[in-house]
């Protein structure tokens, strides 16, 4: 597992507005027959990108300022459905660190956590503004737990749990965290079989 | 002792390392499951790392998702892409690599993994199960945490047999009183999605209770636990019973002692008086066979309604992507095909019940009817039965064990515009084929509407015997 380590990301949104994006949107099944994870950024929300005859559409996620956003803004429970951890690769492979909901589903959440892509949960108010200015340039600040929208100075926090925070911003790896209690886990076994 | 939820005592089981302020909980797991699209790299991962694997014997695998469900003439497999073929030789190669029993082609318990898991009796009360596929939840009917996790996870639990987890919140979903006739476990779990929502069950692990769960058979419970998480429940489970030690007993990995395990099993059972965080009331009386009508699984009415207006935009645009209108009657809308299958309603009793419909009928002309046994002991138990030729003779196909077309990774998928009534889990866009509409549906309700073809309340069929 590789990721930068995570403090401070500025940059300009891409917004897609729409609710209940699922992670069969996100990445298509046809493209989860891969045995490795490169190169699904190409593949993130192709439905979007591409014309059935494989030409692309013109959409925002096919121009250079799209490719060059950090942040996805999407539309209400951004995520659900399948566990597909192809969806986080493809997203960030894509070049995104954060994607910002008014509601996050549970599986991707924590698969976005595990390949360095930062789920937040923003309080309504604070999504809709971001959902009306497309192409805003925000500050997520994860030492602080914020988000800094440009022009009137508003700051909104969020939650992320503290060890998830700690994996973040110090690229720690939850494998060698779990392999450090090896110990604990034999102990466990013992008593369990 | 203070009063404790059936998911309390499980979960407490299986702490390693206990949950504090700034770390979560190391949970153990007794099961894990896993097939070809979500190991691959997991595998990769570890192996880079110097990790083996834990716990070979507390592993099953199988494959399910990519695969093909015809033969060829000749006895080959007509893979949908070399990537197919190649994910499914990677499994093999993988699992024979680190001594992991492993349901092949050649195995009669080959399938879907969340029907060959129960039908093998790895299944267990008060067991932790995981699987890299959010259905997981599914073997919650047997009153075990089980919960999908993503191909990182399935890493962690490959070399360490752990996991790292916050507890959720607990939320019992009652449902009281008599189902009226025609009413199936698929048309209360879409119920129960439709009434708290598609994210109604975030955060929260559901327990079902009540009079209509301890009456259904293991079969229902599975289809209602299965759908748990187009709630958005990572889990939901079902308080063990008579009912479900009658189906463990005698299966491959049921416990040797058998009564002794019985009598622990009980005692998982929620006490009386357990507090859980949210508490859902529903009535069986007011449930009706279901169907959805738009593109997640909440936007579900009974059959035999008109489809509400669109509340907000983005209803309206799934009724646009569905070509479906508000207002008129969802019954009587023309289908192109029907799919009966997946790890939601792919079981012997899924089988039995759309052949009684279909029994002495002919499918619709110009509709194309499928049928997938979840496994490929169903098959067989289907076909010592006859059922295979009562789908045969009225003109549906019956195919090889798998996914198929739930997810249509194996290239069995609809032709664009398509309308496919299916008894899968996820209605999402272009989830059974490009540009294809989906409405699910329980058995009977996808049986009746083959005949017909145009979507039909089941209720006003009659059923010849
Ligand atoms: S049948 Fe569908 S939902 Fe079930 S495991 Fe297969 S793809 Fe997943």
């Amino acid at each position: 597992m590789s990721f930068e380590p995570f403090t401070t990301i500025i940059s300009q949104t891409l917004v897609l507005p729409a609710t209940n994006i699922d992670t069969d949107q996100i990445i298509p099944a046809k493209f989860l027959s891969v045995t490795t994870k490169d190169g699904l950024g190409e593949h993130v929300f192709s439905n979007l990108r591409y014309n059935a005859d494989g030409s692309e559409t013109d959409h925002e996620l096919n121009s250079e300022t799209g490719k060059a956003c950090r942040i996805l803004v999407a539309g209400h429970n951004f995520g659900c459905g399948s566990s597909r951890e192809h969806a986080p690769w493809g997203l960030t492979d894509y070049g995104f660190r954060v994607v910002i909901s008014s509601e996050i589903a549970d599986i991707f959440w924590n698969n976005s956590l595990k390949n360095g892509l930062l789920p937040i949960i923003i309080e309504p108010a604070a999504h809709q503004w971001l959902l009306d200015n497309p192409g805003a340039k925000i500050t997520v600040d994860l030492t602080k737990q914020d988000v800094s929208l440009p022009g009137n100075h508003m700051t909104y926090g969020f939650n992320i749990d503290a060890f998830s925070k700690h994996c973040l911003m110090e690229g720690v790896d939850e494998l060698a965290y779990l392999a450090g209690q090896a110990d604990a886990i034999a102990a466990y076994e013992v008593g369990h079989e | 002792m203070t009063a404790r939820t059936l998911f309390d005592k499980v979960w407490e089981r299986h702490v390693v390392v206990p949950e504090t302020a700034s770390n979560p909980a190391t949970l153990y797991i007794d099961l894990h499951l896993i097939h070809e699209v979500t190991s691959p790299q997991a595998f990769t991962d570890i192996e880079n790392r110097g990790f083996g694997v834990r716990r070979p014997d507390r592993t099953l695998a199988t494959i399910d998702h990519s695969t093909p469900t015809r033969i060829n003439p000749d006895g080959s497999r007509p893979y949908v892409t070399d990537h197919a073929e190649k994910q499914v030789e990677t499994l093999l190669a993988n699992t024979r690599e680190h001594g992991i029993e492993t349901h092949g082609w050649e195995s009669e318990h080959r399938g879907i993994v969340h029907v060959m898991g129960p039908e093998l009796g790895a299944t267990q009360p008060g067991m932790t199960i995981v699987c890299g596929d959010s259905h997981t939840s599914t073997h919650g009917a047997f009153g075990a945490v089980a919960f999908g996790i993503g191909t990182t996870q399935v890493g962690h639990v490959l070399a360490t047999q752990c996991l790292l987890m916050t507890k959720p919140k607990t939320m019992a979903i009652n449902v009281n009183g008599n189902l009226s006739e025609g009413v199936t476990p698929k048309d209360v779990i879409l119920h129960i999605i439709s009434s708290i929502g598609v994210g109604g069950g975030t955060g929260y692990a559901l327990e079902y209770r009540g009079s209509v769960f301890e009456d259904m058979s293991m079969s229902g419970r599975m289809t209602v636990c299965n759908m748990s998480i187009e709630a958005g429940a990572r889990c939901g489970m079902i308080g063990p019973d008579q009912t479900t030690f009658d189906f463990i007993r005698g299966r491959k990995f049921a416990p040797k002692n058998f009564d002794t395990a019985c009598r622990n099993w009980v005692s998982l059972r929620t006490d009386g008086g357990a507090v859980f965080d949210r508490e859902v009331h529903i009535r069986a009386e007011d449930i009706a066979p279901m169907v959805t009508y738009g593109t997640h699984p909440g936007m579900a009415i009974s059959v035999d309604r008109t489809i509400p207006k669109a509340g907000t935009d983005a209803d309206s645009g799934a009724l646009d992507y569905m070509r479906l209108e508000s207002g008129k009657p969802v019954a009587g809308t023309k289908v192109d095909r029907v799919f009966i299958g997946s790890c939601t309603n792919s079981r012997l009793e899924d089988l039995r019940a759309a052949a009684h419909v279909l029994r002495g009928r002919k499918v619709a002309g110009g509709l194309t009817a499928i049928v997938v046994p979840g496994s490929t002991l169903t098959k067989y138990q289907a076909e010592e039965e006859g059922l295979d030729r009562i789908f045969l003779e009225a003109g549906a196909e019956w195919r090889e064990a798998g996914c198929s077309m739930c997810l249509g990774m194996n290239g069995d998928i609809g032709s664009p515009g398509d309308l496919v009534v299916s008894t899968s889990n996820r209605n999402f866009m272009g989830r059974q084929g490009p540009g294809v509409r989906t409405i699910l549906a329980s058995p009977q309700t996808a049986a009746a509407t083959a005949v017909t073809g145009v979507i039909t309340d089941p209720r006003t069929m009659e059923t010849m015997v």
